[in-house]
């Protein structure tokens, strides 16, 4: 493998599962000439040499007529000739770079960027043109030349008015229709009365003329509307590609014995469902045949696998571990637990809705000042002279002056490099108002299993058991998928064990196999001994007796302790609310040394803990994975999910982040913190500007030129302040060890 | 002055021009993967296996 060959994660590898070749072909594109097209996220692709690999393997591949990695996306796109599948994910995953699919109905393409990347250059060429003409103007053109570069100035900003301006006429009309406010109301307004104005001396042959006010700042807003934009997308796209948990269909058994993979929304109560071991169930079902192993942490938290046996209702989204199994579908996917919790997810949702973004709240107070200072301008100087045009003038100088150039920047430019900051360290931030909702947040509440625990056992007793019964015990772990027989299997690594005959697993009992005479036996205490041991846990036999016992615990994350100490000095009470048992919490809360925890919580009983902090003036932070905390996610004033989350867990929390270790939660409150300071700041910096320029519009001292140098100052200030922060964190990075691999 | 008839159109169309270049470029999909172009510099043309910019996958 190549130079940086991404080390799978182990979790990660775990809990998913690569989409099948069905699943594939359902999504892929018809193209029409007998082509058919897939675009599949890659999230460990990252370099070169990845490109070359995976391009080069999998044009190789019978049919593939083009395959291209887009690096920025993570995604390659894949064209092949014909109604055969090519062994596309299994090529992929043979390299080291697994594959998943993604819902995206914007098939990679962004219209949105491409107008504002067409916007800013419109708006850039006629700037800069505008510009050259004005500077003639200034150093002393006259009479006829001067009315001539006027007119040529005219022309070539009225396209970009009509091109570029379209942008901001459109948010601000929207928001003026709902009787609202934002920043892009006073920009509209500004530069239409300003392109106005200036036309009207043009024609009247006037001295001066704003054209290049008015489309210069449009080119520089638009430029902090893109990066923004870009940043957000980036981080939507990275979520998106991250391996999807929710099964797409499953392979239904016909009464006549025909097998067909049908799409989760086309099975009905009633039907066979086969699922594999490692698959995911896709509807609420009941076991007909065979036995397994379930894993139900990511849907209520119980960090313990389930052996289940014909009979049993199982639910939708947990992980078959073990064994195959044949269900009845029970519900369909619309009435199934996962439906159930998006719906109350949708009624949780409403505190994150009524939040403002700072910007938008200084612009409602920001734009009638304006305004009104402006008409007062003008009153004052009809009263003064009686001169209409020189009022009109003088008020719209006032408008340029004031028009929020330097806030409109001055906002997103400091969400862009703080979302890049965040970006580097492994965090997705939805958007900039996230990270406002952040640094406001006074309390935290955390999910236990899979958020402040990896949601994987670990092998705790591992020194109480001789050496060679390890080995044992590992060699027969190394034949099961079992989470318990994976961490006997991590702890002993790899040892030189017997040679094994006849090694069979036992969905729901454990793993057996002969070395010589002798019978080994790895699982459940009651199998291995035959009935003859009365225990539960899990314990190695040999012909029947117990000859080691295994305790395991539930990992803490990395980071997990020194993060809610980080958080409850610094932000507020912590406090754990979990679907698990009592004990396995009280372990958990005690080792990391949270006071207040519950146990046993249904998610409606989360949405509602946090919802009596919220009614106690609480801004609750909240961390949270599963099926069973989406709801809470929603419901909290801000939220965080870790990439192995649940799909609707991901999409409903605000951050996402990659890496394993919970130091994340405390690298994002810092970040949103200064983030937040800075943004301040420069407010701050924009309104004292505006104490100083605005009288002196209101004398009526304003030149073209003067208004000129006045906005760039004030752009060029707010976002050399903004890139502070960048600065940090070029010197954080540094000193932080080359980023882990992105976990898929 | 009578040269400023001919040196502001030349300028414009000048400027015209690239921003049609920039705008057809954008089009063509040269700036979908920025990060993308900037490793692949790396790569020799003859080790490349996937396809060439011309070739590119249309979506």
């Amino acid at each position: 493998m190549s130079c940086c060959a991404p080390s799978s994660d182990h979790l990660a590898a775990a809990l998913t599962a690569l989409p099948s070749d069905e699943e594939v072909a359902v999504a892929a594109r018809d193209l029409g000439d007998g082509t058919r097209q897939i675009e599949l996220s890659v999230p460990t692709v990252h370099c070169a040499a990845c490109i070359r690999s995976v391009e080069t393997a999998l044009a190789k591949l019978d049919d593939v007529q083009t395959a291209r990695v887009n690096l920025s996306t993570r995604r390659v796109s894949v064209r092949w000739r014909g109604d055969r599948l090519p062994p596309i994910v299994s090529t992929l995953a043979g390299l080291g770079y697994p594959p998943n699919l993604f819902d995206d109905a914007q098939d990679g393409r962004d219209p949105v960027l491409s107008e504002l990347l067409r916007a800013v250059a419109v708006s850039g060429f006629a700037a800069a043109n505008i510009m050259l003409l004005s500077v003639s103007v200034w150093s002393g053109a006259e009479g006829a030349t001067r009315d001539l570069f006027h007119w040529v100035s005219a022309l070539i900003a009225l396209p970009a008015l009509a091109i570029a301006g379209r942008i901001y006429y459109r948010s601000a009309w929207s928001v003026l229709r709902r009787g609202r406010m934002n920043m892009d109301v006073p920009i509209a307004i500004g530069i239409t009365l300003a392109y106005a104005l200036s036309l009207y001396d043009t024609v009247h042959s006037g001295e001066h003329a704003y054209f290049d006010a008015s489309v210069t700042l449009l080119f520089f807003l638009l430029i902090g509307r893109t990066l923004d934009h870009v940043m957000r997308n980036k981080a939507r796209a990275a979520v998106a590609g991250l391996a999807r948990l929710a099964p797409r269909g499953a392979l239904v058994l016909a009464a006549d014995g025909s097998r067909d993979y049908r799409p989760v929304t086309e099975i009905e109560p009633g039907m066979r469902l086969l699922v594999a071991a490692g698959e995911r169930i896709p509807v609420d079902a009941r076991v007909v045949a065979g036995a397994s192993d379930l894993d139900c942490s990511l849907v209520n938290g119980e960090s313990a696998p389930q052996a289940i046996a014909a009979g049993a209702e199982i639910q939708a989204g947990t992980l078959n571990l073990t064994g195959p199994l044949t269900l009845e579908a029970l519900r369909p996917a619309s009435n199934s637990f996962l439906a159930e919790m998006m719906r109350l997810m949708e009624a949780a949702e409403g505190g994150r809705a009524r939040y403002r973004r700072i910007a938008d709240r200084v612009s409602a107070l920001y734009a009638p000042v304006v305004h009104l200072t402006a008409l007062l301008t003008f009153l004052g100087w009809m009263i003064a002279g009686g001169d209409w045009h020189r009022a009109i003038t003088v008020a719209i100088a006032v408008l340029i002056i004031t028009c929020p150039c330097a806030l409109g920047l001055a906002v997103p430019i400091v969400q862009v490099v703080a979302a890049r900051r965040l970006f580097e360290n492994g965090i997705m931030v939805k958007d900039g108002a996230a990270m406002e909702r952040l640094a406001e947040a006074d309390a935290a509440v955390f999910d236990k299993t899979g958020t402040l625990t990896l949601g994987r056992p670990r092998l705790t007793n591992a020194h109480e058991v001789a050496p060679r019964l390890l080995g044992i015990a590992a060699g027969l772990a190394a034949h099961s998928r079992h989470p318990l027989s994976q961490a006997i299997a991590a702890q002993a690594g790899v040892a030189s064990g017997p040679d094994w005959e006849d090694v069979r697993e036992l969905p729901g009992f454990g793993v057996e196999g002969r070395t010589g005479e002798a019978l080994w036996r790895l699982g459940r205490a009651g199998w291995a001994t035959d009935g003859r041991a009365d225990e539960a846990g899990t314990v190695l036999a040999r012909d029947g007796g117990i000859v080691a016992r295994f305790a395991y615990e539930d990992e803490t994350r990395p980071g997990a302790r020194a993060t809610v100490a980080a958080l409850a000095a610094d932000v507020g009470p912590v406090e754990m609310l979990s679907g698990d048992t009592e004990e396995a919490c009280r372990r958990v809360a005690g080792e990391l040394g949270i006071g207040n925890w519950r146990s046993g919580l249904l998610p409606a009983d989360k949405v509602a803990r946090i919802e009596e902090l919220a009614r106690q003036g609480h801004r609750v932070l909240m961390v949270g994975d599963g099926l069973n905390d989406a709801p809470a996610l929603g419901a909290a004033h801000v939220s965080m999910a870790p990439a192995t989350a649940a799909d609707i867990g991901r999409n409903a929390a605000d951050f996402v982040f990659l890496h394993s270790s919970l130091s994340a939660v405390t690298t994002a409150l810092d970040v949103a913190g200064r983030a937040g300071r800075l943004i301040r700041q420069n407010i701050a910096i924009a309104i004292v500007y505006n104490v100083i320029a605005v009288p002196v519009a209101i004398l009526g001292h304003v030149t073209p030129l003067i208004a000129a140098i006045a906005m760039s100052g004030s752009s060029i200030l707010v976002i050399a302040n903004a890139l502070r922060l960048m600065r940090t964190a070029r010197r954080g990075a540094a000193a932080r060890p080359a980023a882990e691999p992105v976990a898929a | 002055m009578s040269i400023l008839v001919y040196l502001i159109p030349v300028a414009l169309f000048l400027g015209g021009i690239s921003l049609l270049a920039f705008l057809w470029a954008l089009r063509s999909g040269q700036y979908d993967d920025m990060d993308g172009a900037a490793q692949r510099i790396l790569l020799d043309d003859d080790e490349a296996g996937g396809t060439r910019a011309d070739e590119r996958v249309i979506l």
